[in-house]
């Protein structure tokens, strides 16, 4: 037949063909497994998720209560999971950053210790330093009732670290406006005198402009008596400590494990993305004169992280992942959560579709990040 | 954590495709057909399931499939066990991996309707408690608003937590940990003032602490725990096998036959005992089994109190007393349907 030696014709039937049978394969196994539950008697379907969750949660960054519903319990987990996740990839960021430096440095010591840190990190699974850390924590700090006081109002014990915390009584949507609106001024204003900067080749005053503009709204909400705060200082109560602000082992435990793992990875990437950075462009920065410190920041960073974006975007997505070990050490994430769910409404395929569609969705979304990123600081051929 | 959520997938993939097959026989005929029986327990719960040192399953929940392999094949020793996770024990069940849960279950509504499964006879009646280091100077569960608890995840346990906290008023920090190593260390640390699971179990977690003298048990029951074994549902024949092989413990323990003495019984002149012992009518054959299933129950596992004393009483190391799990006609709740 003509057609099929159309190329163009031939690309799309093989794409339309593989498509459909994975389609039809998804759809063998979902009406399999729904008429198999269906002859076992064994309830199927989503209705559980708006019936009462009657768990309680130790840790959640939302309001929840255990007459809240099986939707919200997983909103809860799914929080936990993101919050953990994003402070351990934004601190192991920086630690990997400056570990994969120093391990380029001309210090035989310092390289030997970057070296000693990264593999010491890499080699051994990440769950059982999840125990380690753990253990450590619960182990030789003493229970509650002898915390340690660090400051007054400060204590720390192995039920993690109580300080106080600021509560807002009013006016918070307010503050997070004018704080809002005046980022986003600070960077229009930055935008602007950079570019005069660059046309010119002057330097100009555009940053303090810009500082003014950042603190100024925060400023006059301040002036205008609209703000009111009240500390909130943890107190003993008969058996442990309540009030102010709770930072949990279990939660402490998981993010140290999760953002030492991730440094070292990053560490690695930066190394290799640094050394793919050719000789000549070191050289030629060192013949204009710039130091190493300023010549590793303005030519050679930049360059290198056309390398680093892509590799670091798969590590971002591990520690996504991994943050699911969470479940070993008793942090309320969305696997934990999901089991706990599991258990008692007993509809383990379902449960399951959920948390595997989340972090399939989430995964995705980090990867489109990333990438778009990534074409940003991509080589833009001229 | 990675080996449960594989055995998740091959129970959920086993469900997909496994099921029809499963469902064409009887699991009787199964059984029979393999030569043994399949019988899910729990990871390791000393007193009712855990490996001895020569690897051989020892416990309460064991010796409850080893009285159906004995009633099946005459011999408890045909018994597989397969170690079911807290999470995946029903799909296992469901899926066919295994022919009869036994593992700690509390039978509860929404599970038999819900499940796909049906529970046997109470084996064990256990109620929810707390365990609290004696140094807290804590007298009754109510004083315990704003405590950490240290629990298991899933179960009715964090459920029925937050609904006596709810029912007293007080508000508690729950702790929850997927493993029970986890769980026992971070209460001993003191992470958690105290430890919530079945009192069977408690007394478990109370008999491998340093000190046991250290712990103590607090009165309260917050909820009922009925543990039952479990069949998938609509196979009334093995259910009734399942069933009767438990009420057999209890009907023998009633009539004082002991595996010590059964060979004597059997001689017996009271009907009921001829009848349980194979001598008179024909009433394994109602359950396709062989005539002498209740004989060879007794003489594989012996009886009740038997398996209790062997396995939870006063002399092991769980040192449990008999509480509600005592006959009918000595004011406890084990109360076997007439044989005949």
């Amino acid at each position: 037949m003509l057609f099929l030696n159309d190329a163009r014709f031939r690309a799309v039937f093989y794409q339309f063909v593989a498509i459909s049978l994975v389609l039809l394969a998804a759809w063998a196994m979902y009406a399999t497994a729904s008429a198999n539950l269906a002859k076992q008697d064994i309830a199927t379907g989503f209705d559980f998720l708006s019936r009462q969750a009657g768990i309680a949660i130790s840790e959640s960054s939302i309001a929840y209560g255990p007459t809240d519903t099986v939707a919200r319990a997983i909103l809860v987990g799914l929080i936990n999971t993101i919050k953990v996740s994003f402070l351990a990839a934004l601190f192991g960021t920086i630690i990997g950053v400056l570990v994969g430096i120093g391990r380029m440095s001309t210090n035989p010591l310092l390289s030997r210790l970057m070296l000693a840190y990264v593999e010491l990190l890499r080699n051994v699974p990440l769950l059982l330093y999840l125990f380690l850390w753990y253990f450590l924590i619960i182990l030789v700090f003493p229970p509650v009732r002898q915390a340690i006081q660090l400051f007054p109002g400060f204590f720390l014990s192995n039920s993690g670290l109580a300080m106080p915390a600021l509560e807002w009584q009013s006016g918070f949507g307010l503050t997070f406006a004018a704080l809002a609106f005046g980022i986003a001024s600070a960077l229009v204003v930055r935008g602007v005198s950079q570019r005069r900067r660059i046309q010119s080749g002057k330097a100009n005053a555009g940053w303090i402009f810009a500082l003014v503009l950042l603190v100024l709204p925060v400023l006059a909400v301040w002036a205008s008596g609209a703000i009111s705060l009240s500390w909130s200082a943890p107190e003993a109560g008969r058996f442990r400590l309540t009030g102010g602000l709770q930072i949990r082992p279990e939660f402490v435990a998981l993010l140290v494990g999760l953002m030492l793992n991730l440094s070292a990875s990053v560490a690695e990437i930066v190394r290799a993305g640094i050394q793919a950075v050719s000789r000549g462009q070191w050289e030629a920065a060192q013949a204009l004169g710039l130091p190493r410190s300023r010549t590793l920041r303005l030519v050679v960073l930049p360059q290198a992280l056309r390398v680093i974006i892509p590799p670091l975007t798969n590590t971002y997505l591990t520690v996504f992942k991994n943050s699911s070990l969470a479940i070993a050490i008793g942090y309320p994430d969305l696997v934990m959560v999901s089991n706990t769910i599991m258990n008692q409404t007993g509809q383990a395929m379902e449960t399951i579709a959920i948390f595997m569609g989340i972090y399939l969705g989430l995964s995705v979304a980090i990867s489109l990040f990333m990438n778009w990123y990534n074409a940003r600081v991509a080589l833009k051929a001229r | 954590m990675k080996r449960k959520f594989l055995a998740l997938c091959a129970a959920t993939a086993a469900l997909m495709v496994g099921a029809t097959a499963a469902q064409s026989a009887t699991t009787l005929e199964t059984v029979k057909a393999r030569g043994k029986l399949i019988c899910g327990v729990s990871l390791s719960t000393p007193g009712f399931a855990a490996a001895d040192d020569k690897g051989r399953m020892q416990g309460f929940d064991a010796d409850i499939c080893r009285s159906i392999a004995a009633a099946v094949f005459g011999d408890p020793d045909k018994v597989d066990f397969v170690l079911t996770n807290i999470n995946t024990r029903f799909q296992a069940l469901q899926s066919g991996e295994i022919d009869v849960l036994s593992r700690q279950t509390t039978a509860t509504f929404s599970r038999e309707a819900s499940l796909g499964i049906d529970f046997g006879p109470t084996v064990f009646y256990d109620g929810q408690g707390l365990l609290v280091p004696k140094s807290l100077g804590v007298a009754s569960a109510k004083e315990l608003t704003d405590a950490a608890i240290c629990t298991l995840p899933g179960t009715t346990t964090s459920q029925n937590l937050t609904d006596f906290f709810r029912t007293v008023g007080g508000k508690f920090e729950l702790v929850v940990f997927e493993s029970p190593d986890e769980n026992r260390a971070a209460f001993y640390s003191g992470r958690c003032e105290a430890i919530s699971s079945d009192r069977s179990d408690l007394a478990s977690i109370r008999a491998v602490a340093n000190n046991p003298d250290d712990y103590v048990l607090l009165p309260e029951t917050i909820s009922k725990e009925p543990l039952a074994p479990a069949v998938r549902q609509n196979d009334s024949n093995w259910r009734d096998i399942v069933s009767w092989s438990v009420y057999m413990l209890m009907a023998a323990e009633e009539k004082g036959i002991i595996q010590a003495n059964v060979d004597e019984m059997a001689k017996s002149e009271d009907p009921e005992i001829q009848r349980m012992l194979g001598g008179a009518d024909e009433l394994g054959k109602m359950l396709g089994l062989d005539n002498k299933w209740g004989y060879n129950i007794v003489k594989g596992v012996g009886n009740y109190a038997e398996v209790f004393d062997r396995n939870l009483g006063e002399k092991t190391k769980l040192g449990m007393t008999r509480g509600p799990n005592t006959q009918w006609n000595a004011g406890g709740l084990l109360y076997a349907p007439p044989v005949r």
